[in-house]
């Protein structure tokens, strides 16, 4: 009897909700495997796309949102198994799921935990509602899968978009859990994966103009340099903790937007 | 018909058809104010020499004359400032019981309002504002800022569900030249109501209300260290930036300076929050009503000689209204009485430096030269002092340095637009996202227009309001963070968990 | 109906469709507005100059159920001769009474300067038919009155028979035509919002008035400084527009100098100079111009005024 032998998955980005290889042709080895290795240009593409999603994801209602995260949850729960084998294990991959629920519940309850009605001295009416910051730069951390959906989903269910660099020296997991995405109804661009080298891919992803908030959880010594490249286009620069769970790491990545209208007859 | 109305009807025919009415000068009293030769720096608690052994002098900038020799605080003066907040803090302050702190804000806040007239007289007197602005807008803000976070420092706990709230330690805290008591006030008032000191640098132009203010915190026996107010250029701002023992900066300024100093703390691991620039768009649809958009135009770009961040410096106004709107703004305009600051009638004071009468004036020739078309109401300027006449620009494409820049003066670039698409489209296309207003009696369309525009205040059908309920702070490159209301509190505080 | 006189453009007949988009006001925004000029502080000769025009665009009224031909005449004389101690104090621009009254104004005033104005169409309600309105208005304008102060019936206004009110104006003003001043009185305090005021003046002006004119004095609501402001500024639009010049006439619990000033101030910052003259500008008051002339007596005396120094009358 001859044993099987059998078919190897090619891990590639994920970008506009699609896996293309890195358009420099390159790849780099990680935990066994030939990773494409993103190059400035990828990362380029990532940002315009993930700012053409912005829009039709913001302007999803809160509840729609919700279920999208849901249903991301609902994917990793059928991949458990592909999932825990590129992580820590079983309780990293229930971690993940569980925190993705967590998070999805959050989508409908933020204008009226972080917004408010606002009594000033005057005939106005004045409220204040959260909205999204816009294309959210991800130095993913350790753990591979938990501290990514840690970091990804607070970005995400606020409404803005993601360009997440994922770990270096464990990619893999974070391609399968694209592939979660990519089945999940999450419209394409709204979460783009990136994996390669982070010495070429954060200095990039932290001076590009175009990118309105960073996620620095990840980063190691350049933590500061990255800061510095930052403050060009004065990004919001957020080092959360890679095992947070909570509404203030969503309320990081949005900003407040303050409404006047005078109350007259 | 008697002699005696024959002489009636003689003097009525000759009643006088009036000419003018020149409202007699009405100024404030100066002498309420008592500005002294020089002062010190405020560390401490009390007045000390700068070790800088450096000066500089503060004008009237409505009289081109001296007031006052005021310190240059430098490094080692910078250090003293953070040693007295760290002490302050260490010492009582955080510890202290939060209703306690809450009794020192109401007390600030109540001698800022009993001294109210003094306050507003010196700030028009050193920064060039309109008495009616410092005496209705300024002051009373500010107090009620004070008023306001007072009651916030025993109740931080129910602003931050399922957190413990907790001081962050020293903030220094850079304010602007435009509202200097106000933005005093926007600064310590929370800070201290979470808990921390504080090291404030007023501007270099407009220290006069921050030295008075020392003397509030006297009276209202604020224990020494907890503000420490220390004058300077921006060297000293920098000083204080980069200073280690600052766990916290609020920059209230440029855009490029608020570049620097989040350059500065990369790395630190500082809390920061910044109040940039602005350049926002003031959007009137056909059916808004005309004359009170035009009130909300003038308000928009005139308030304050418009050095404001927020100043709706960008009309945009829907095509098929265009020569309606410029005509009512351009009459209205020929009414606003520019000149003293201290005179009770006047709208528009002083430009409140020769730096940023330059500036102003240079962004002006800029527009003329890329071919807007300029109008200017008639005007009899003061003959010393730093004067500008409320400009608008008509003709202006969205290109024009006039169109992109921000001016921080009476000067209102004019745009038209033919759908709210365009005008959203205009409105957003800046690196700005500080504020916008948009004039319509249609609902949805305000509901719709605010929901687009990308701003962190949006003003509809009014403009220019502020209130310590209120949260204010930009979007994009006009900074982040927010002062006023609960919102206000989150820049000062950690929050651990419950 | 009547075809209107100069209309400015979209402000044809019929009006009905029309007068809702004839432009609106922002409540909030324009009492901001006026209560900012109500800040502007009038001193010395600028008071002295504010305190004159408001004794010659004044309206001296009388409208007591309990007036009497000696109580008419006697306030005559004093609109004639406001401070017999000081020839320098203009007379008022008018007196201004109930309709059976008009002789009375009139034989005393004849020869001066000071013209009698009658209010007309069933005052102060309107609540009466036309065919009572026209009459009466005939009745006076035959009596000598040299203007007319109507009504206009706000009934049919709030019901939204905008027509009919037009019609009655204009009917008024036919009767008037060429011989009495027609001011048409809007009773703002009845109209519920500024946009109501906004378009009655608009009617009113179309309707053919001379002045539109905020109250009758008899409600406790009457002008308001936002109110006048909102009609300066339709005076204001048809003006431009059409170059036709309308009057404003504020009554109604304006007792107080200072109060006179704040409307002056409004006037000539929202209308300019040309309207501060008798022929654009009018005060209805009754107890005002003892004020006033308190007022002018200390500032030119810098002594606080006793008022059993001023005849009452």
């Amino acid at each position: 009897m001859t044993k099987r032998l059998p078919v190897q998955k090619t891990y590639k980005l994920f970008i506009g909700g699609a896996f293309p290889r890195s358009e420099s042709g390159r790849t780099y080895v990680a935990e066994g495997a030939n990773v494409a290795r993103a190059s400035r240009k990828d990362l380029r593409d990532a940002v315009r796309i993930a700012r053409q999603a912005g829009g039709g994801w913001s302007g999803m209602t809160a509840y729609n949102r919700g279920q999208v995260l849901y249903r991301i949850a609902e994917m990793m729960e059928t991949r458990q198994a592909e999932l825990a084998a590129l992580c820590s294990g079983a309780d990293e991959v229930a971690g993940a799921i569980d925190r993705m629920v967590w998070y999805a519940g959050w989508s409908d309850k933020l204008a009226q935990v972080i917004g408010s009605a606002n009594p000033v001295a005057g005939p106005y009416f004045n409220f204040t509602v959260p909205e999204p910051t816009g294309v959210t730069g991800i130095l993913a951390p350790e753990p591979a899968l938990l501290g990514l959906v840690s970091r990804l989903a607070p970005v995400i269910v606020g409404g803005n978009t993601a360009v997440l660099i994922a770990s270096e020296s464990h990619p893999l997991v974070a391609i399968e859990l694209a592939e979660c995405l990519a089945t999940a109804d999450v419209p394409a661009g709204v979460v783009n994966i990136l994996t390669g080298l982070r010495r070429e891919l954060a200095p990039v992803l932290a001076s590009h103009m175009d990118v309105s908030a960073l996620d620095l959880t990840g980063a190691d010594d350049d933590a500061a340099e990255l800061e510095k490249l930052g403050a060009e286009n004065v990004k919001r620069i957020v080092r959360g903790r890679a095992d947070a769970q909570s509404p203030y790491d969503i309320a990081a990545f949005l900003e407040l937007k303050t409404v006047w209208h005078p109350i007259g007859m | 018909m008697t002699k005696d109305k024959r002489e009636l009807a003689r003097r009525q025919d000759k009643a006088p058809i009036a000419t003018a009415w020149d409202y007699a000068p009405a100024p404030e009293a100066r002498d309420i104010v008592k500005i002294q030769e020089r002062y010190g720096l405020f560390i401490g608690g009390k007045f000390v020499e700068p070790e800088s052994g450096e000066r500089y002098t503060t004008i009237d900038p409505a009289r081109e004359e001296p007031l006052a020799e005021v310190a240059q605080a430098g490094k080692a003066d910078v250090d003293r400032a953070v040693r007295a907040a760290r002490d302050a803090f260490a010492n009582g302050w955080s510890a202290l019981r939060p209703s306690e702190r809450a009794k020192y804000l109401f007390r600030i806040a109540r001698l800022l309002q009993e001294r109210a007239r003094e306050f507003a007289v010196l700030e028009s007197i050193n920064g060039g504002k309109p008495i009616r602005e410092s005496r209705d807008v300024d002051i009373p803000l500010a107090a009620a800022h004070f008023f306001y976070y007072a009651g916030w420092a025993d109740k931080l706990e129910y602003a931050f569900p399922n957190r413990k709230p907790r001081p962050i330690g020293v903030a220094g805290q850079i304010i602007p030249w435009n509202f200097p008591l106000l933005m005093l006030a926007w600064k310590i008032a929370p800070a201290l109501a979470a808990g921390n000191t504080v090291v404030l640098k007023p501007a270099e132009t407009t220290p006069l209300t921050a030295l008075l203010f020392c003397d509030v915190l006297r009276q209202a026996e604020l224990p020494p260290g907890v503000v420490n107010i220390i004058t300077g250029d921006g060297r000293t701002g920098a000083e204080l930036v980069s200073h280690p023992d600052v766990n916290k900066i609020a920059f209230t300024g440029s855009t490029e300076v608020g570049k620097a100093i989040q350059r500065t703390l990369a790395g630190t691991g500082k809390r920061l929050t910044l109040e940039l620039g602005g350049k926002a768009a003031n959007i009137i649809f056909d059916d808004a009503p005309l004359d009170q958009a035009v009130e909300g135009i003038v308000n928009g770009i005139y308030f304050n000689q418009g050095h404001v961040c927020c100043a709706g410096s960008r009309l945009l106004v829907e095509e098929s209204i265009y020569e309606t709107v410029i005509a009512k703004l351009k009459r209205r305009m020929a009414t606003l009485r520019v000149g003293d600051p201290l005179d009770k009638n006047t709208d528009v004071g002083a430009i409140n430096s020769k730096q940023q009468l330059d500036k102003i004036g240079a962004l002006v020739q800029a527009g003329i030269d890329e071919g807007a078309e300029i109008y200017q109401p008639p005007c009899k300027l003061p003959e010393r002092g730093y004067w500008f006449v409320p400009t608008v620009f008509t003709n202006v494409a969205q290109s024009y340095r006039i169109a992109q820049e921000e001016i921080f003066g009476p000067v209102l670039s004019v745009l038209t637009f033919r759908t709210p698409d365009e005008a959203i489209e205009k409105a957003n296309n800046t690196p700005y996202g500080l504020s916008a207003g948009v004039w319509t009696e249609k609902g949805s369309r305000i509901l719709a227009m605010a929901q687009r525009l990308r701003a962190g205040v949006v003003w509809a059908n009014t403009y220019n309001r502020f209130d310590p309920a209120s949260p204010f702070g930009g979007y994009k490159e006009s900074g982040f963070g927010r002062e006023g209301g609960r919102h206000g509190l989150e820049p000062y505080v950690v929050l651990d968990d419950a | 109906m009547a075809t209107a006189p100069v209309l400015p453009g979209g402000f044809e007949l019929p009006l009905e469709p029309r007068l809702p988009r004839l432009g609106s006001v922002d409540a909030v925004a324009l009492e901001e507005r006026a209560a900012s000029l109500a800040t502007r502080s009038i001193k010395r000769e600028a008071k002295l100059f504010a305190l004159d025009l408001a004794i010659r665009v004044m309206d001296l009224t009388t409208l007591e159920g309990a007036d009497t031909p000696g109580k008419v005449a006697a306030l005559s004389s004093k609109g004639i001769r406001p401070d017999p101690s000081d020839p320098n104090i203009p007379s008022v621009a008018a007196i201004c009474v109930y309709p059976n009254l008009v002789p009375f104004a009139v034989e005393r005033t004849k020869g001066t300067n000071v013209k009698v104005a009658s209010v007309a169409t069933a005052f102060p309600s309107g609540q009466s038919s036309l065919e009572v309105k026209l009459l009466e208005t005939r009745e006076v304008v035959e009596a000598g009155a040299h203007e007319v102060d109507m009504v206009i019936d706000r009934g049919a206004f709030l019901s939204g028979r905008y027509a009919q009110v037009y019609d009655e104006i204009v009917r008024v003003k036919e009767v008037c035509a060429g011989r009495a001043h027609l001011k048409v009185i809007l009773e703002t305090g009845e109209l519920g919002t500024y946009d109501n005021v906004r378009r009655a003046s608009l009617l009113a002006i179309a309707g053919g008035a001379d002045f539109i004119k905020t109250s009758t004095g008899k409600l406790p609501s009457s002008a308001t400084l936002p109110v006048q402001l909102c009609m300066l500024e339709v005076i204001r639009d048809v003006h431009e527009e059409t170059g036709r010049v309308v009057g404003m006439k504020a009554a109604g619990g304006i007792r107080q100098s200072k109060q006179a000033v704040q409307y002056l101030v409004q006037v000539y910052e929202t209308l300019g100079l040309a309207w501060l003259t008798p022929d654009r500008y009018r005060l209805g008051a009754s107890t005002l111009l003892n004020d006033v002339l308190m007022q002018i007596r200390k500032e030119r005396t810098g002594r606080y005024q006793n008022p059993d120094y001023f005849t009452v009358d």
